[in-house]
């Protein structure tokens, strides 16, 4: 088991594609840390990296105290589960575990000793005869873990290992890698681009962007500290509302204006903090789950009310959705279904506004 | 190689040339294993296909003892010939002919095969498939001895139906017919094989797509079948056309060229003048008249190939 | 009124489904009779064939009867030729250059494939197209020059140089479906090997090879039939009967012009496309996956 440090690297494909651009990541010792971001931002490219599959075109790479620039994939003593698993299709689920074992000359018993121990923490003992053609996608699944696990490596790296799942197996599969991870504690990197496999699995969440970092931090701080505008909108679903606003002073306090008739206060213990945007076009951010209907019992004084008319209404069982329009926006609020709303009809709402972001669109920093 | 060094460094020059050279010698060591893994390849491509062709070349500038160059003398003499003439001429009817009656019948075959329930295909394809599977040298034995003037096995089935006897091997255009006969009887059955596999490629939700907006069979094959197949339709007819029109095994068994040289095409006459009459030049210059057609047909086959691959991506 | 409309209409479909019926039984006979036409007349000649070899030959000289069944078989024919050295020397020449062949064609073209698929280097591109056009180069554009290099070598009568030549035949075919069938494995199987501590060579044979298997054999059989009926090559480079594969063999020194040896002839050709055809026989499937990869894939 080893820690992870990612130096200023950077991955340029021929033809002067820069696919990652720099990135700074320190990953400690039994870790699990997961990369998201959307399609193309250079997840896999940096996991890749880190496995030694890609060339690294510049910064350091170190795994366990030794920079692995130029160590081939198989010296790294690092482990990949892929997303289509790469279960060599000729061999048995035994020899597939046992395969890199073999290559490296460990003795029949020790590698029977661990590939019957990965089974059992599998739970895929009577599967060990068969070929992968003759497994469903999740026992694939489990092969390909397993095939990690038997290798006991210094570090785990899966790259969107749940995405060919049907929805209900990579809730399952989910539950499962969390706990393998809490069973061998391996340092884990897991690169995917779906947020809830993100927020449930990591210990810390990397957001990624255009071959950048965004943001590093626990799941629950890029929820309710988000650095920037790209973290605040893709961490959370449905993600965060957008309006353009105008931060004014008031009396004493803060407001933030985003149409004569929207007005809303801004909570006195953040005066402080925007007192120097004072006068700003901002981004007022709100996520819809702050966005609800208004309750008789909640009397803090950050809840501010407002009525609308939502033009959509989508009832989803635990919650219904409402979309409504401000000044071209759309602005999605979050309902109890029990309360009854109709489309066009005036409904109204409660804003809390200590969840509230602003945004200085220059910059794109949460301020 | 400093510039190497640069150039793929880009961007991250911070790194240093130490690291991107070290990176260059992993790459450059990949590539030398799979230099070395293909070098057989080479050897034989170089040794014993290039180089070949240009000695051709060559030797065919040469005079019958190989003692002078004589330019294009070889050239120019069989242009003057009108055997060689009649060589050329034979060569391209016994290739278009063939190749369109083995196209027609092939693409009949496999559509007749795709129409009848799966269980049975397998076993029609397995007898059809016969005649491509013998070695075509020793099958056509056995057609020259159907062919056989006085116990034509042939002859005795039309003389049931009263029509009279073929002089087969004898008379020059019956000669021309039997050699194309039994080439199409030998290459039919392959181009049936990658009609029926190209058939199959076609999924069944397009015929039916068509057969909702209307279209009857002729214009479900003319609308959806031979556009999906045109391009295999294409390669396969451009290699047969190459590998017929190169062809020697059928000639030299059945006919030996004759009678009188009426049925000898290129491969089989350039054997002829080649090493049979030992005038090695000669027979190199009439190899290689046949080289500027194979090119052409080589370059649409490759184009065919080159846009199938695109389309499957 | 309304019922006569009904009946009319009733009657209407009915009319139609059975003619689409009936027009469907016709197109499956027409299927039926063009394969039973074409079964027959593609089996003929190798029927006539064995029925020939197995008659003497005063019952092959005898005109009066019908010439497509055999009254009196006899496998004398067979027994001679399987007691004739000359023969027997055919077969062992032609065993002995298939195999050599096909060994040195698989390990040209597995190798080949597998760097030109996956490994990639400088030229590698063009290389591949190379490949694929020396395929399309055929026999008999080459055999007068290659004539003057096996001479110059001094392997011209001799088994050897054609174990030299016929590869040109078998490789660049076998390189070109190999890599399709290389190119086909999902490239993250051989990044698991990678990880999983293989060299390039484990990777080839511990993966590709096993993975690769129908294309390996497909390939095999395609090297196997090739020179097992390669006539071009033994024809020019061969003249001296002890050094004939079965093809030019058969073809040159079973037929003496003055006798009825037709009987021998066609039971030599029988017995020397035997191999090819059993191999049909038991790998029908592989073997035709080897005929269409060449346009199907890569
Ligand atoms: N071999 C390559 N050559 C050139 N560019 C590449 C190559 N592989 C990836 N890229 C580019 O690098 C960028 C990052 O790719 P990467 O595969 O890391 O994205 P990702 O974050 O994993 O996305 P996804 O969620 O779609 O898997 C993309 O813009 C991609 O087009
Ligand atoms: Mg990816």
């Amino acid at each position: 088991m080893a820690q992870v440090h990612l130096r200023k690297v950077v991955k340029e494909y021929e033809g002067g594609v820069q696919a990652v651009k720099g990135i700074d990541l320190d990953i400690a010792d039994h870790e699990f840390v997961v990369l998201v971001g959307p399609s193309g931002c250079g997840k896999s490219t940096t996991l890749r990296m880190i496995a030694g599959l890609e060339e690294i075109s510049g910064g350091e790479i170190d795994i366990g105290g030794t920079v692995v620039n130029d160590v081939p994939p198989r010296d790294r003593d690092i482990a990949m589960v892929f997303q289509n698993y790469a279960l060599y299709p000729h061999m048995t689920v035994y020899d597939n575990m046992a395969f890199g074992l073999t290559l490296r000359k460990f003795d029949k018993g020790e590698i029977k000793r661990r590939v019957e121990n990965a089974a059992k923490i599998l739970d895929i003992g009577m599967l060990l005869d068969r070929k992968p053609k003759a497994l469903s996608g999740g026992q694939r699944q489990r092969v390909a873990m397993g095939r990690a696990i038997v290798r006991d490596p210094k570090v785990f790296l899966f790259d969107e290992p749940l995405s060919n799942l049907d929805a209900k197996l990579r809730v399952q599969m989910r539950t499962e890698i969390k706990k393998v991870h809490q069973t061998v504690r391996t340092t884990t990197v897991y690169v995917t681009h779906d947020q809830v496999e993100a927020m449930t699995l990591a210990d810390r969440v990397v957001v990624m962007n255009h071959g950048k970092i965004e943001q590093v931090g626990p799941p629950q701080e890029l929820y309710h500290h988000p650095k920037t505008r790209f973290v605040a909108g893709f961490i959370g679903s449905p993600s965060m509302n957008f309006i353009p606003a105008r931060l004014e002073e008031v009396g004493s306090g803060l407001v933030v204006r985003m149409t004569d008739r929207a007005v809303l206060p801004v909570p006195a213990a953040r005066t402080a903090r925007y007192a120097p945007h004072v006068g700003r076009e901002l981004l007022f951010g709100i996520r819809p789950e702050h966005l609800t209907e208004p309750h008789p019992n909640e009397h803090r004084p950050s809840i501010a009310h407002f009525e609308a008319a939502p033009e959509v209404v989508e009832p989803m069982g635990m919650e219904t959705l409402l979309h409504f329009w401000v000044e071209g926006h759309e602005i999605c609020a979050r309902f109890d279904p029990a309360v009854e709303v109709a489309p066009g009809k005036l409904a109204a709402m409660a804003v809390d506004m200590d969840q509230m972001h602003l945004i200085d669109p220059k910059t794109d920093l949460v301020l | 190689m400093a510039a190497d060094g640069t150039l793929v460094a880009g961007a991250p020059a911070a790194a240093g040339s130490g690291r991107a050279n070290t990176m260059q010698r992993f790459a450059r060591r990949r590539s030398t294993i799979a230099f070395l893994m293909a070098l057989p390849l080479i050897a034989l491509i170089g040794g014993l296909v290039v180089y070949p062709a240009g000695y051709a070349m060559w030797l065919s500038t040469l005079n019958r003892r190989m003692t002078a160059n004589i330019g294009l003398g070889n050239f120019e003499i069989l242009l003057d010939s009108d055997t060689f003439w009649m060589v050329i001429m034979q060569s391209c009817i016994f290739a278009v002919g063939a190749v369109i009656a083995k196209a027609l019948i092939g693409f009949w075959l496999a559509h007749m095969l795709h129409h009848i329930p799966a269980k049975g295909q397998r076993k029609w394809r397995g007898m059809l498939l016969i005649p491509w599977v013998i070695p075509p040298a020793l099958s056509t034995l056995g057609w020259w001895w159907m062919f056989d003037p006085s116990y034509s096995s042939i002859n005795w089935l039309l003389n049931i139906f009263a029509v009279p006897a073929v002089p087969w091997l004898g008379e020059p255009w019956w000669a021309r017919f039997s050699v194309i006969l039994v080439n199409v009887w030998y290459g039919s059955p392959f181009f049936m094989i990658m009609y029926l596999a190209a058939l199959k490629s076609v999924p069944d939700q397009l015929y039916e797509a068509a057969a909702i907006d209307g279209a009857t069979g002729w214009q479900g094959l003319r609308y959806v079948t031979l556009p999906m197949m045109q391009n295999i339709i294409s390669i396969t007819v451009l290699f047969s056309l190459i590998v017929t029109f190169a062809n020697y095994d059928i000639v030299r068994v059945l006919t030996n060229g004759g009678p009188r040289d009426l049925t000898q095409v290129f491969a089989s006459y350039a054997f002829q003048v080649g090493i049979l009459s030992g005038n090695l030049p000669r027979g190199a210059a009439v190899s290689l008249f046949m080289f500027p057609v194979l090119a052409v047909f080589a370059y649409f086959i490759l184009r065919g190939i080159n846009r199938r691959n695109k389309e499957q991506m | 009124m309304s019922a006569s409309t009904a009946s009319t209409i009733v009657s209407y479909t009915g009319k139609k489904l059975g003619s689409l019926r009936s027009e469907r039984r016709w197109a499956l006979w027409t299927a039926y009779a063009s394969l039973i036409v074409a079964t027959i007349i593609f089996l003929a000649p190798p029927f006539y064939m064995l029925v020939t070899s197995l008659k003497s030959s005063s019952e092959i000289s005898n005109l009066s009867g019908n010439p497509w069944i055999v009254r009196a078989p006899t496998l004398e024919n067979y027994m001679e030729l399987i007691a004739n050295p000359l023969f027997r020397g055919f077969f062992v020449n032609s065993v002995i250059i298939t195999l050599c062949v096909v060994a040195i064609s698989m390990v040209i073209s597995v190798l080949a494939a597998f760097s030109l698929a996956r490994m990639k280097f400088w030229g590698s591109q063009a290389l591949a197209t190379g490949v694929f056009l020396t395929y399309l180069v055929p026999d008999t554009l080459l055999f007068i020059p290659l004539y003057q290099i096996v001479g110059s070598l001094g392997l011209l009568n001799s088994i050897w140089g054609l174990i030299l030549i016929y590869p040109t035949l078998t490789v660049p075919f076998c390189t070109w479906i190999m890599i399709g069938y290389f190119a086909s494995i999902p490239k993250e199987l051989d990044e698991a090997a990678l990880i999983d501590g293989a060299g390039w060579m484990q990777m080839l044979t511990k993966i590709f090879i096993p993975v690769a298997l129908p294309g390996i054999i497909a390939a095999t059989i395609f090297a196997f039939t090739v020179s097992w009926a390669a006539f071009v090559y033994p024809t020019a480079f061969v003249t001296t009967p002890e050094h004939m594969p079965l093809t030019i063999g058969v073809v040159s020194q079973l037929i003496r012009g003055d006798t009825f040896a037709w009987g021998q002839i066609m039971a030599g050709a029988l017995m020397a496309a035997l191999p090819p055809v059993v191999v049909y026989a038991f790998l029908m499937d592989y073997y035709i996956a080897g005929l269409t990869a060449g346009a199907t894939k890569g």
